[in-house]
């Protein structure tokens, strides 16, 4: 919903710090995740990833999410689907140029990524969509990536 | 401007080391010169020689042309065709790629096309949404940002790689560039954007339309402060208005573009409109030459391209050089055999 969506930016560090104990959780919970099966909870756990962040953000589920380095304002919601936004049509207003009654998402990503405390990942340049994963879990996929980056990070320490 | 080492005047001329690409564009800028490109308007044509009257207009006054990809959402001659057109003759073009109609698969191939024959500049470009257009109905593709476009050219330039990693036989000899806005919101976040753009792979910009020196004058102020100007070659865009009608209308339906309510005033306190505009074009590009960090003008005369010439002079932007074109020096046979 577009009002909970503007509301979410406002509060991009709050929810950034519920989102970073959420992650941490996560983590916690990979062995178990790990024993369950990936496969297996994809689906539950994307329903339930697709009703909040639906809810909050209208996420898209692009399965790569961007929020953390998009002030909180998802970039799927850009007509454009920029993950490298804003474009040069902003109206005078801040708003959209495909969309005249609707605030640019990048203009509000902007905004939000001041209030986070790493909002400065916004300057980094963002890999393009991988249309593959689109659907799927986001949550999972960060878990299953952090995951094996610290286990190839203590592979190569041991090594 | 004619460089000593060019086999055939106008065709591929040697890239000289810390050069990207074998093109006269790159050179004029890293000469320090005060380049000034054009945009071309591609027709709605199936006739080659409707590309050819339209380039020749430019002749002697710009360093290289834009060659639009459907610009403003509208269908006109691909950025590909004109190009090959404007390249066998020896013009240097800089074409310019949209992901609003192609994917990653189509870019990559039109790039590689490009430099094949002989384009030496490519524009990356997120395009305008299709509701701008006259096909509001047709699919918008976006499925790279100009961001990941930029990254691509550099990656198949330098790495000699598709997106998907694999190599290619040849890379394409590429000057990298991508487009501005300093004057849409928000106004801060803009700079960032450029510095994102140059960390992208962009080695030159050309920015929107500028009407209002006074916006620009504080973004280049941000630029010189990040030190980005000496990162990336930085192209302002200019333009003549038609009149304070036109000048309305493009403001309402035109995405992105800037105009003062002061320069509407003035256009409608005109006798002349039309001679007004070229006049305050002329002026702009004057006032813009002064400010530092500033490396050329691109002047986009939308339906008014026989004013390009004349606005040029007036400004007296090229210190009387004269941008090489095919119609100034003949090629003898001997010399066309050798290339």
């Amino acid at each position: 919903m577009y009002a909970v969506r503007r509301w979410a930016v406002r509060h991009a560090r709050g929810l950034e710090m519920f989102y970073a104990g959420f992650e941490r959780v996560l983590l916690f919970l990979e062995p178990v995740i790990r024993r369950i099966g990936y496969k297996r909870l994809e689906r539950p756990v994307a329903w339930v990833e697709k009703k909040t962040k639906g809810f909050l953000f209208d996420c898209k589920m692009c399965g790569q999410c961007a929020l953390s380095r998009t002030g909180m304002s998802c970039p799927m919601n850009c007509p454009k689907q920029l993950r490298n936004g804003p474009c040069g049509g902003v109206r005078p207003n801040g708003n959209c140029e495909v969309k005249p009654d609707m605030k640019c998402v990048w203009v509000e990503a902007a905004e939000g990524a001041k209030r986070m405390k790493a909002g400065s990942t916004i300057q980094i340049v963002d890999e393009p969509v991988d249309r593959r994963l689109e659907g799927s879990s986001s949550w999972l996929r960060v878990v299953w990536l952090k995951t094996e980056d610290k286990r190839k990070a203590e592979q190569e320490d041991a090594a | 401007m004619k460089f000593e080492d060019e086999p055939v005047p106008g065709f591929q001329l040697p890239i000289l080391p810390g050069h990207s690409s074998p093109g006269r564009l790159e050179r004029v800028l890293r000469a320090g010169r005060f380049a000034v490109t054009a945009e071309i308007a591609p027709p709605d044509s199936a006739d080659p020689d409707d590309v050819y009257l339209r380039a020749r207009i430019f002749d002697g006054y710009v360093d290289a042309i834009n060659a639009t990809d459907g610009s403003g959402a509208h269908c006109h001659m691909s950025s590909v065709g004109v190009c090959s057109l404007l390249t066998r003759e020896g013009y240097a073009t800089i074409m310019q790629v949209s992901c609003r109609d192609k994917n990653r698969i189509a870019m990559q191939g039109d790039i590689l096309g490009g430099a094949a024959m002989g384009v030496a500049n490519v524009l990356c470009l997120t395009g305008d949404g299709v509701q701008a257009g006259d096909h509001p109905e047709a699919k918008p593709v976006f499925d790279y940002d100009c961001m990941s476009l930029l990254e691509n050219v550099r990656m198949m330039r330098d790495q000699g790689q598709f997106r998907s990693g694999r190599k290619l036989t040849a890379t394409p000899k590429l000057f990298a560039g991508a487009a501005a806005n300093p004057f849409v919101p928000p106004a801060d976040f803009r700079v960032e954007r450029l510095a994102k753009k140059i960390a992208a792979g962009a080695q030159f910009v050309q920015t929107q339309y500028c009407f209002d020196i006074e916006m620009l004058r504080a973004f280049m102020e941000q630029v010189r402060e990040r030190g980005l100007h000496e990162k990336v070659f930085i192209l302002v865009g200019v333009g003549p208005l038609a009149s304070a009608n036109a000048a309305r209308w493009i403001r309402a339906h035109v995405p992105g573009v800037h105009i003062p309510d002061e320069i509407i005033d003035r256009l409608a306190g005109a006798q002349k409109p039309k001679l007004e505009g070229r006049k305050i074009c002329v002026e702009m590009i004057q006032q813009i030459r002064e400010i530092e960090g500033v490396h050329g003008v691109h002047v986009m005369a939308f339906r008014q391209e026989e004013a390009v010439a004349e606005i040029i002079d007036a400004s007296g932007v090229l210190d009387g050089r004269i941008p090489w074109h095919p119609h100034r020096d003949t090629v003898t046979e001997e010399q066309r055999a050798v290339s």
